[in-house]
């Protein structure tokens, strides 16, 4: 493969350089009954799962069909995605801040042939390529990090993970019968890109075993002080180790009882790395939300202290899972979020109604605010 | 194909879309090259990548190297490192560097844009992408090195295009759909989110802060895009005056003819609606009753929870006095706990040019954090640390009752010498003088 260049010279790189200009504006990727319309719209409605309207003052509408997808995707996918635009929508297409893909279309009557089209699109093994459904009381698409297939600190997979899970909801993507919208997030790990610690049910990649020590390379690699510092329970400190041939190394020691596997160390120190094939695997966390809407928006609890990981399929993850919204599904009241219905029925209910053992994981006894989860009055229930 | 993926195959059935078949396809898509592309990576990337996947499912460990430094000239973020542990197995993902590029806002796009990108993707990277990363960026993943340049070149020169935010700086802000299609939205959160993107285009791109910086922008408190829970400083549509009513709406919600809350809750039988009980009953501060047949609100104790307007959306309709309320301080738990964003300014105006906002508010806060907070300290911890007060006190935000769920329960006040009579100093002899040791 020959070298093409794109006109930019190594040997004077500020030549002709364009720097700072930001995002394309926002509003040349408007389709017209969205440009026409801005700031104008009057009312919405779900016609049925995966298919709004949005009626503005003026008497125009906008159908929006929605459907899922992977957000690890080629160009070739959108390239398919681009032809459909092409097809049905004049060229125009968004995604949500959900990973869903929507197509808007500006009469009813080009809704019906959107919806076949997406629907009839499968990849060979099988699946959907873009499966119609994700609103109003139902699941939608899951927001994910990257896990094994880029990132460096994982505990657990991403994509694989929420394959399993999304195939296990699947009915309740394309259906309205919960009680409210039930929002799913999947973090590989503690750094949580994204918001999955105010979710309705969150899956989270958590170490279980302190970092080794690679002691020949770890002052080479690493700022000690750096990583001395970046242990938010003081576990590490330096010390010197003896190298096999007898060379005094400079290095840290970890004092395994203080740590809570966070993970930090090995982000600010390569030469520390916690991933464990036994160690690894999933929290899950519930009952949070980040809409204000009648209760404030809350975090999301653990329930569940650890599942092994069991790639490819995690049986136990999705199992329990599904466990969790059919009591859900079957107990709430309407409009309830799972957080809302836990705190209505009670802690104690949640986790006979979802059949999940309550251990001594999941009580806090991280700082100060631990205490404020004890239970400090005799109201509970039997 | 190259490797083996008996454990990946597994992924390929259920109905979900599977990211496998996707891929599968893009390897054999680059084998083929119907288009003669003169692929500036190896051909086999996407097989590589699938290889080194199935290991690591194997494992259940990651294959990926702890980070490295790599970037375009001139900008300290946009670009991240990444290197295979097993370059000899899967050669054509030995460099494998993430791109961010900025997003539109809104995420909205068209198909001549995507097919842009596309080529620019399959010539120079692996033809695999996020649509989108978790912060909200269009991801390019995977390329090498002497790749990242032209790249570079080739979206700010042919497609007017920049890279988005990593590492210690402002990363790419991102907000809702807002006003563009929403009813909802009480300001333009593209408008806002794209203004203040080329306002601080310095800080994108050169890192100069304590740690990552997050603005995210959600139209209503029904904050679609989470910023109240992840965004350092999150701007939360609101609005101060009536919620509109259609008294005649109201009436054809109870009558049954319009479907409640959109009809989002159409895949099961929850009986009539009854305004009583979804509405009125379910109101957190119960301002809302029925007289003489009208729906009646009392604006004044009304706190726009935003329940009553979704599950009337014909009937009810946020207010005109609209502006935005702003939280700081969200994050998620690494390192000493999860944090909510905390209310900072009950209301200010978001109109262009939006100085009061630049410089009443992100500007004192930044140059705030930039003095006092430590290497990787979020704002978050470092009000956690120093106090709201603090935060009051560089602001020069008057102290309301708005910004607290309750006062506080121990009297330990930290007073300033200045906010008492006479002062601190005092003469122990003339103390004395009245009372004996």
């Amino acid at each position: 493969m020959a070298f093409i260049s794109s006109g930019y010279n190594p040997d004077k790189p500020m030549e002709d350089r364009i720097t700072d200009i930001g995002p394309i504006k926002y509003d040349k990727f408007y389709p017209p009954v969205i440009a026409n319309n801005k700031g104008k719209w009057l009312y919405h409605e779900i016609l049925k799962p995966g298919v709004l309207v949005h009626v503005a003052e003026s008497g125009d509408k906008v159908f929006t069909v929605r459907c899922g997808g992977a957000r690890l995707m080629s160009t070739g996918l959108i390239l398919e995605i681009c032809d459909i635009a092409d097809k049905h929508c004049d060229g125009y297409v968004r995604w949500t801040t959900r990973n869903n893909i929507e197509f808007m279309v500006d009469s009813e009557d080009k809704v019906e042939p959107l919806v076949q089209d997406l629907e009839s699109r499968t990849f060979p093994a099988g699946s959907y390529k873009f499966p119609v459904g994700g609103t109003g009381a139902g699941v939608t698409n899951i927001v994910h990090t990257q896990g094994w297939v880029h990132c460096h600190t994982p505990a657990t997979d991403a994509s694989g993970p929420v394959k399993a899970t999304m195939d296990a909801l699947f009915d309740d993507f394309k259906d309205h019968r919960l009680p409210a919208q039930l929002r799913v997030s999947l973090a590989c790990c503690l750094n949580m890109c994204g918001a999955v610690h105010c979710s309705d049910i969150a899956i989270l990649g958590y170490h279980r075993k302190p970092p080794m020590l690679d002691h020949e390379y770890l002052d080479k690699m690493c700022e000690i002080p750096l990583a001395i510092a970046a242990c938010p329970t003081a576990a590490i400190k330096p010390s010197k180790v003896e190298s096999a041939k007898g060379d005094q190394l400079k290095s840290v020691a970890v004092k395994n009882s203080r740590c809570m596997f966070c993970g930090n160390c090995y982000t600010m120190c390569p030469a520390m790395p916690l991933a464990d094939q036994e160690g690894d695997g999933i929290v899950l966390m519930a009952g949070g939300k980040v809409s204000n809407r009648i209760s404030a928006p809350k975090f999301s609890k653990v329930v569940v202290a650890f599942i092994p990981n069991e790639p490819p399929l995690w049986q136990n993850t999705t199992k329990t899972i599904k466990k969790i919204v059919e009591a859900y599904a079957k107990d709430a009241n309407k409009y309830e979020r799972v957080g809302e219905w836990a705190e209505r029925i009670g802690w104690e209910r949640f986790f006979e109604k979802c059949e999940l053992e309550f251990t001594h994981h999941l009580i806090d006894d991280f700082r100060d605010p631990a205490y404020y989860t004890w239970r400090q009055s005799t109201q509970f229930k039997f | 194909m190259k490797h083996e993926t008996p454990l990946l195959d597994q992924l390929e059935s259920g109905p979900w879309p599977s990211f496998v078949s996707d891929l599968k396809q893009q390897a054999e898509k680059r084998a083929k090259n119907e288009e003669g592309i003169e692929f500036q990576i190896p051909q086999d990337v996407v097989e590589d990548i699938l290889g080194v996947l199935e290991l690591s499912f194997k494992d259940g460990e990651t294959h990926w190297k702890h980070g490295g430094i790599v970037g375009v000239f001139g900008y300290g973020g946009g670009v991240i490192g990444r290197y295979c542990d097993q370059p000899e197995k899967f050669p054509g993902v030995a460099h494998f560097h993430t791109m961010r590029v900025a997003q539109p806002g809104g995420k909205f796009y068209t198909s001549e844009y995507l097919r842009k990108i596309c080529k620019l993707w399959d010539l120079r990277g692996s033809g695999i992408t996020n649509m989108h990363g978790s912060t909200g960026d269009i991801i390019f993943l995977g390329t090498t090195t002497p790749q990242l340049e032209e790249v570079f070149y080739e979206l700010t020169h042919n497609m007017g295009q920049d890279l988005g935010g990593s590492g210690s700086n402002l990363r790419t802000p991102a907000d809702c759909i807002g006003e563009a299609r929403c009813e909802w939205s009480c300001y333009d959160t593209q408008a806002l989110c794209y203004d203040l993107t080329q306002e601080y285009q310095d800080e994108l791109h050169r890192p100069a802060f304590p740690y990552k910086f997050k603005f995210k922008f959600d139209g209503c408190p029904n904050c679609c895009v989470a910023s109240i829970a992840r965004a350092d400083l999150s701007f939360v549509g609101t609005w101060r005056d009536d919620i509109k009513i259609d008294q005649e709406a109201v009436q054809a919600y109870i009558g049954g003819e319009i479907p409640p809350n959109g009809g989002s809750h159409s895949g099961r039988d929850w009986g009539p609606f009854s305004i009583n009980k979804e509405v009125i009953n379910l109101c957190p501060t119960k301002c809302m009753w029925m007289e003489d047949g009208k729906l009646m609100i009392d604006s004044k104790e009304c706190t726009r929870c935003m329940h009553c307007i979704n599950v009337m959306p014909r009937a009810l309709r946020i207010g005109d006095d609209r502006g935005v309320s702003i939280l700081a301080g969200a994050k998620a738990p690494i390192l000493d706990g999860a944090q909510m964003g905390s209310l900072i300014v009950p209301f200010i105006k978001a109109e262009p040019p939006y100085t009061e906002i630049k410089e009443t508010v992100i500007e004192p806060i930044w140059d705030w954090w930039m003095e006092e907070g430590k290497n990787r300290e979020r704002l978050g911890e470092l009000m956690k640390r120093q106090g709201l007060q603090r935060l009051l006190e560089v602001t020069g935000f008057t102290p309301d009752p708005r910004m607290v769920q309750e006062p506080r329960s121990n009297p330990y006040i930290f007073w300033k010498e200045d906010e008492v009579d006479g002062g601190w100093e005092r003469d122990v002899d003339a103390f004395r003088e009245k009372h004996q040791r």
